[in-house]
């Protein structure tokens, strides 16, 4: 009789650990094809109100309006960002869940930053405001990050449980400002700061693109080069494949988890910094809306390689706005996107299998 | 007047306190097998949605209950079938679960109310206080434990059952063996991965569980987010009570306290922010957490299944 038996492969396939992602993306889309069929609407012309939504039809393009591409970039930027602070931390097995909340406070820094400036120092030259807003938006969102790395190090405190918690705790603060202390006198009763001065909007590229894309770029290209040509990279991943080896090895692993866990908020603080200085250009609602989380798929589906996570984050910008999309055109829940992120997840994580397995037929 | 208040609070405190029970029994018996399951927010979350659906368009909540023991196993029987038998990271495929199980849920809840409309602001069946004769009418504890809801009732006699079965029992015992040492289990003639699979499942239909109480008694109807970390906070239980389904209730009562403590503030009108309020659970899960830890560490106890969180490879020994 045949039957299939999973042989281990020797080394783990390259062809499949770049095979195994693009195979799930598309099971996973016809998972959600037969979700959406039970829900009672058409599965292609949603995926189709999802496609152009998120980069626009050929009609635009032609009218040189490039709004719907441009979208997806702006979404893409802080799932870079979160994206590749997420992946350094997951190298080593830092289980950072905590990018939402950091984010949150790397806002909240650079943003109280932008509001409070003008009036501690009005002869302050305004150059000197965005650099300012960068190091302190970074700052918070590594000291929010540090907390859960140091009672890890020294306490061996769980870290996917504080940093969790630590995500409820900023945003709910971040609320509480700008419902608050810091809501703008003159909103009508919104809830939101004042607008920032002009000196704190982040310089835009095209469309709502901003600085924040070469923030991106840039941190992807320096962790690439410190994973891969440094001494520090090397400790890195040497914890994050055996931890024991690594402490024979005299590597310091408590201070490695500082340093990275710190260089892991900095990146999700800076993104943070980004949203409210390049876009939102005052605190409000909608800083918080999950890019954090989706980060961790990003992450996972770049097998927490840089450059990966700049292409991944295109890609799952583009599933947010074409949930967005699907919300207003089709009236079906924006939570579709989210719904597909975790299955594409899902059906990566089960396929992973082969990458490391072979399927043989055997007698 | 001082005794009513303490009498309220109390009464809130076993109420917010029962999903969480739930929810963190079923992540030790899980964990207990050596699957770490990080999906329980996904998981509950998912229970309460579908629970409040099937009890709405059914008109009994009990129907509600059971669709969402059904859906907790059945999402536990996905990351069952990721970690144990296409032998997928544990942590990476809880989040996923985590990450999925929100969103689904989120969509169903836009999707799931009467002819395809949202269900929030709809009014179902909710299970309602059942006041037991005499028990009810004991001074100072009759109120407290005795006028709940039949969810409230179901776990007195699950917990001491869970802890029977886990420490005094045969089953129990491979429970933990799987767990532990399940080399030495598979030698002995248990069945790991069947036990696996087993206790992965019954352990997400108690997080269903869990998660039908919130939204079948507790805050009877849908909101989105209904479960605001609960089930993180549940994972952290977990480590609280050391594996131990007895301990599990008192770190449950501990945060159902808070929960209470919270309402009463915010019905007593004071002056402390809301946002402040509502940051005590979480505040007070890392405080726990960090305390617990320490206390462990220092009187050198290992708390954790020792297998927590590894596959099993009948073929692969380590």
């Amino acid at each position: 009789m045949l039957t299939l038996k999973l042989e281990k492969r020797l080394v783990p396939s390259r062809s499949m650990a770049y095979l195994v992602p693009v195979i799930s993306f598309v099971l996973a889309l016809l998972f959600g094809a037969v979700l959406l069929t039970l829900a009672g609407a058409n599965p292609w012309r949603t995926y189709q109100a999802m496609l152009e939504g998120a980069f626009g039809t050929p009609t635009q393009w032609a009218a040189g309006d490039f709004y719907n591409l441009t979208e997806t970039l702006v979404k893409a930027i802080p799932l870079m960002l979160c994206g590749l602070g997420v992946s350094i931390a997951f190298r080593m097995l830092f289980w950072n869940i905590g990018a939402e909340g950091q984010l949150v406070m790397g806002g909240f820094a650079a943003g109280g930053t932008a509001l409070w400036l003008p009036q501690l120092a009005p002869e302050l030259p305004g150059w000197l405001y965005l650099p300012l807003m960068l190091v302190v938006g970074m700052l918070a969102g590594a000291i929010w990050a540090l907390v859960p790395a140091l009672l890890k190090a020294y306490l061996r405190v769980n870290e996917i449980i504080t940093t969790l918690m630590l995500n409820y705790i900023a945003i709910l603060w971040l609320q509480h400002l700008y419902y608050g202390p810091w809501k703008d006198p003159q909103g009508y009763g919104f809830p939101g700061t004042a607008q920032f001065v002009e000196a704190a909007w982040l310089p835009r590229l095209i469309g709502r693109v901003h600085w924040g894309l070469i923030f991106a770029l840039v941190a992807a290209f320096v962790i690439w080069l410190v994973l891969g040509r440094t001494r520090w990279g090397y400790e890195i991943r040497l914890i994050g494949e055996n931890v024991s080896a690594a402490r024979y090895a005299g590597v310091n692993i408590a201070r490695n988890i500082v340093l990275v866990a710190a260089l892991s908020g900095g990146l999700a603080g800076l993104a943070g910094m980004a949203e409210v200085a390049g876009i939102s250009h005052r605190l409000q609602q909608g800083l918080a809306v999950g890019y954090g989380f989706t980060a961790i798929i990003v992450a996972w589906l770049a097998r927490l390689n840089p450059f990966g996570v700049i292409l991944v984050s295109v890609l799952l910008a583009a599933l947010l706005v074409g949930g967005d999309q699907i919300q207003i055109v089709m009236r079906l829940p924006a939570s579709m996107a989210l719904v597909l992120q975790g299955a594409i997840l899902f059906f990566m994580l089960g396929g992973n299998i082969f990458t490391r397995y072979r399927l043989r037929l055997t007698r | 007047m001082e005794l009513d208040l303490f009498v309220s609070i109390l009464t809130i405190t076993v109420r917010a306190g029962t999903s969480l029970v739930f929810a963190t029994l079923g992540e030790i018996i899980t964990e207990r097998a050596g699957i770490l399951n990080l999906g329980v927010e996904g998981m509950m979350i998912m229970g309460a949605v579908t629970a409040f659906a099937a009890a709405f368009h059914s008109g009994s909540a009990v129907v509600g209950l059971l669709v969402a023991l059904a859906v907790g196993g059945l999402l536990a029987l996905i990351h069952a079938f990721l970690t144990i038998s296409l032998r997928a990271d544990q942590t990476v495929s809880g989040l996923a679960l985590t990450i999925f199980g929100s969103g689904l849920a989120s969509f169903l809840g836009q999707r799931l109310g009467p002819a395809g409309s949202p269900l929030v602001g709809q009014v179902g069946p909710r299970f309602e206080k059942v006041i037991v004769p005499v028990l009810a009418d004991i001074p100072g504890l009759g109120p407290v434990l005795f006028r709940q809801d039949a969810l409230v009732y179901a776990m007195y006699v699950l917990v001491p059952l869970a802890w029977f079965i886990m420490y005094k029992t045969r089953p129990g015992l491979h429970l933990r063996a799987i767990g532990e040492s399940p080399h030495t289990a598979d030698a002995m003639g248990v069945n790991v991965i069947g036990l696996r699979y087993l206790y992965t499942v019954l352990g997400g239909m108690l997080v269903g569980l869990g998660g039908a109480h919130l939204s079948l008694a507790y805050t009877p109807g849908w909101t989105e987010n209904l479960t605001s970390g609960r089930g993180w906070i549940a994972i952290a239980l977990v480590i609280f009570a050391t594996w131990n389904p007895a301990r599990a209730v008192l770190g449950a009562l501990l945060f159902g306290g808070v929960n209470a403590i919270q309402f009463r503030l915010q019905a007593a009108g004071t002056t402390i922010p809301a946002a402040f309020l509502n940051m005590l659970p979480y505040a007070f899960t890392i405080i726990v957490l960090v305390l617990i830890t320490w206390w462990e560490a220092f009187r050198k106890r290992v708390g954790a299944p020792a297998a927590l969180g590894l596959p099993y490879m009948r073929e692969e020994r380590t």
